[in-house]
Order: structure tokens, then C-alpha cells, then sequence
């Protein structure tokens, strides 16, 4: 089932284009991994798909329950609390890790202490719980930032960069995790990263995107051994210059 | 020193009633100041920067001049003249809230805007609604806003021009330790005035401390 929609998408800050997305759908369940050199609008997708920012023109469309598609302008704030982000720089706020990563779930009105007990534990955080973020290295703040946004139970969990410049530990660490969560619930994920090896790792379909064009987007095995575009063959084989 | 030590009851209301127009006057400043100085850091409006000027020079107002202003105000011709507040407990209170309503607004201001833009976006991300967001903000710049609590109780407890101009020093009505203190050197009662300065700087170390003791973990945050 197809998840989202994206049509004649287009983003512009002031005169600058820096998103064209001619056409796109990611399907519900799947894990779609956009790479990409810096400045290619990987974020700027990301962001558009978290209903943060409305594209200059064309459409986004997240498809639940089979109803009309919600866009940036009918989304809800309840529609928007299916999705989840985790930020390449994820800031937490000053109050324990414990505090921060139930803060979606404080925002929603809810408490679930067995629960974040249960996600602090997969995260390997339960003896971090009661530090403060100013402790933390880049690794376990960004455990933290995916505990939060995990134990959310999104629809979909949207990655910016979610293991860059973190040790080879924390990056396997991620990865399982993604890899069980997947496992276990079915989640839509979308992770954006410039490490080709974390996208044949994780992902089932792969986007390219330079200088702001949706170059191709393919199944793994076909965006890896058989990319159509010369692009693509340059940026999987290391030779793109940018 | 034996008028501090007996405490004297004339000294008591003089003490008691600087304390009632400071408080007053602050937290209406804080509900006036904190909202606007928010909306101010979170917003784009036409004029934001003359705007933020405006208050920036606001925060260094001479309270002798604001006195003069809530003076012709509230004097007998002015526009708030039929309110007959004038030498009263209200026009010292008015007048102290012109005085510290930029500096809440001020440090506010640039207390939100000193955390990271992004924040905004993430707390949106999880799911925040405008106002979860705010109380979020203003939260992680409790540090700012309660320097600018500080501020402005220093700069009204310990201001005379304008309590003086407007209150009129009545005994018993609008006298304030400092038009006493002003009084009592121009009497040449240097040791009533110095027993009212020390009182003065002891009150404005109390409430500064307890103010500080709030900040509670002083150390550099993330």
C-alpha cells in the first residue's frame, strides 16, 4: 500500500530551487533510503515529508486508511503525531534522558513508565537515564533522540543522518535496532544518508539525489548493480564529482 | 541601627509598602513583559527591528523622565487625570511598570532567541502543540528570564525619580525607603538614611539570592 504521494514537488528558499521531485511513492513498511551528496536536498525532503515545511509547489500526500491524501495544509496535528523524526543534530531539552525521551509521550498527555523503562533498556540508556544531556556523547544523545521518537509508536520514523561521524558501536547499535523495529512493527522508514553502505545495509529502495534533482530511485539490488542513470553509476562507484 | 534592631513600626510600613509596589509593579510587568517578548522573539512582523530598538532604548529609560510622563498623565488636566490617582499607591505602581516592562521584555526577547532555532522545529516534530511549544521555550530559557526578573526588581526597588514625582513622599501613604532615605539626608538624618540603605541593600541581596537559589544548576547546559 502506498504511503506517500509526491507530485511535481518543488522547494524554493527565495530564489534558490533546492528540491525537484517530478514524481515519487513510498510504500507503507518499506525502508527507502535517500542519499546523496551534501546540499542535494535530503533534509529538505525529509522536512517536507514531516509536514514541517509546505513545498512551493506541487504535492505531498500521506495516504491513512485509504482516504484522500492528507497534504501540509490538512494535516492535523493528531496526523502529524504518526510521524516521527529523528534529527541528524537532535537537541534535548535540559531535564533527565529519562524525562526526555518520554517528552513526545508527556506532550500527548500520556505516562508509560514500563515503557520507556523498556526503551531506555534496548537503547542500552538505562543506566544513562537519570543524566543530564550535557553528559552525553554524540552517540547516546542520539540513542536518546531515537528512543524518543521510537517510543512514540509513529507510522513512520523519518532518520536524518542518524549514525554520522558516530563510532562503528553506536552505528551497529542503530542499525539492529532499525532492523528489529522494522521486524516487529511494520514501520515506514525513511533514513537519510550520504553512507552507501548503511543504505545497501538497511534499505529496501534507494533515491539519489544531486543538486536538488530526483535522480532515481530504485530497489537496492538494481540501484547498486544496474542504476540507469550515469549519475547514479558515478555516485555508487565513488567517481561523482561534487 | 536601634530603629532596624526594635523594628520600628513606621519603618515596618515603609519597608512593607516599598515591597508592595515593587511586587506589584513587577508582576504586572512580568505578565505584560513575558508574553510580548516571546511573541516579539518567535515572530516576523513589519517594524520588528525598529520595534526591538524601541525596546532595547526602553530598558535604559531615565525613571525621572517616566515620572514626569505618568506625572502629566495622571495630573488633575491630563488624559488619565478623572482616575484621581495621582500621589498615590497606583501611580507609583504605574510608574514602576513603565520602568521594568522593557527590561522584562528585553531579556526575554533575547533569551529565546539565545536557543537554538531548530528546537522549535524538533519540539514540532514530536508532536508539540503552539502553546507545549512555548512553555517548552520558556522553560529552557528560565536561566535568561529570571535574570530578567532580577532586573527588573533591581531596577524599580532601588528607584526614586519617578515613585517620588508621582507618589509625592506622603507619610504614611506613598513614602518608599528610598524618597525616606532622600528625605531623611536632606533632614541630615544621616543615620536613618544609612539605616534604610542598609535595609534596602539587605532586601535587594535576599530576593536576589532566592532568585539565584531558582536558577538552581548554574553550570553550562547543552
Amino acid at each position: 500500500m502506498t504511503l506517500y504521494t509526491l507530485e511535481n514537488v518543488r522547494q524554493r528558499y527565495g530564489a534558490r530551487e533546492v528540491l525537484c521531485v517530478p514524481s515519487m511513492t513510498i510504500d507503507e513498511g518499506e525502508v527507502l533510503a535517500l542519499v546523496g551528496p551534501s546540499g542535494a536536498g535530503k533534509s529538505t525532503l525529509l522536512r517536507l515529508l514531516a509536514f514541517l515545511e509546505a513545498p512551493t509547489m506541487g504535492q505531498v500526500g500521506l495516504h491513512l486508511n485509504g482516504t484522500r491524501p492528507v497534504t501540509f495544509e490538512s494535516a492535523t496535528i493528531d496526523i502529524r503525531r504518526q510521524i516521527a523524526v529523528s534529527f541528524q543534530r537532535p537537541l534535548l531539552l535540559s531535564r533527565s534522558v529519562r524525562a526526555n525521551v518520554a517528552y513526545g509521550l508527556t506532550l500527548r498527555g500520556q505516562k508509560d513508565d514500563a515503557r520507556v523503562d523498556a526503551m531506555l533498556e534496548r537503547l542500552k540508556l538505562d543506566h544513562l537515564a537519570d543524566a543530564r544531556p550535557r553528559t552525553l556523547s554524540g552517540g547516546e544523545i542520539q540513542r536518546v533522540s531515537l528512543a524518543r521518537a521510537m517510543l512514540l509508536q509513529p507510522r513512520v520514523l523519518l532518520l536524518d543522518e542518524p549514525t554520522a561521524n558516530l563510532d562503528p558501536h553506536n552505528i551497529t547499535l542503530i542499525e539492529t535496532f532499525l532492523q528489529e523495529q522494522r521486524r516487529e512493527t511494520g514501520i515506514t522508514l525513511v533514513i537519510v544518508t550520504h553512507n552507501i553502505y548503511q543504505a545497501r545495509r538497511l534499505a529496501d529502495r534507494v533515491a539519489l539525489l544531486y543538486e536538488g534533482d530526483l535522480v532515481e530511485v530504485a530497489p537496492k539490488q538494481i540501484f547498486f548493480d544496474t542504476p540507469a542513470d550515469a549519475r547514479t553509476q558515478a555516485f555508487v562507484s565513488g567517481t561523482l564529482i561534487y | 541601627m536601634h530603629l532596624i534592631l526594635n523594628l520600628d513600626p513606621e519603618l515596618l510600613e515603609i519597608v512593607g509598602r516599598s515591597f508592595n509596589v515593587t511586587l506589584t509593579a513587577l508582576t504586572l510587568s512580568l505578565f505584560l513583559g513575558v508574553p510580548v517578548g516571546v511573541w516579539m522573539a518567535l515572530s516576523t512582523f513589519p517594524g520588528k527591528r525598529v520595534f526591538t530598538a524601541l525596546i532595547y532604548t526602553g530598558m535604559g529609560l531615565p525613571p525621572v523622565v517616566v515620572g514626569l510622563i505618568v506625572y502629566l498623565l495622571l495630573s488633575r488636566s491630563g488624559v488619565l487625570g478623572s482616575l484621581g490617582w495621582l500621589f498615590t499607591f497606583q501611580a507609583m505602581v504605574i510608574a514602576q511598570v513603565v520602568i521594568a516592562t522593557p527590561i522584562i521584555v528585553g531579556i526575554t526577547l533575547s533569551s529565546v532567541l539565545g536557543i537554538d532555532p531548530d528546537l522549535r522545529i524538533q519540539l514540532r516534530a514530536l508532536g508539540a502543540t503552539r502553546f507545549q511549544s512555548v512553555r517548552a521555550l520558556l522553560w529552557e530559557a528560565r536561566f535568561g528570564l529570571i535574570v530578567g526578573l532580577v532586573a527588573g526588581f533591581g531596577s524599580i526597588i532601588s528607584e526614586v525619580g519617578s515613585v517620588m514625582l508621582v507618589g509625592g513622599n506622603i507619610a504614611g501613604r506613598t513614602r518608599v525607603m528610598t524618597t525616606a532615605i532622600v528625605l531623611e539626608t536632606q533632614r541630615g538624618n544621616f543615620d536613618i538614611a544609612l539605616g534604610l540603605g542598609i535595609i534596602l541593600l539587605t532586601i535587594s541581596f535576599l530576593t536576589n539570592f532566592v532568585l539565584v537559589l531558582l536558577q538552581g544548576d548554574t553550570r553550562r547546559r547543552p
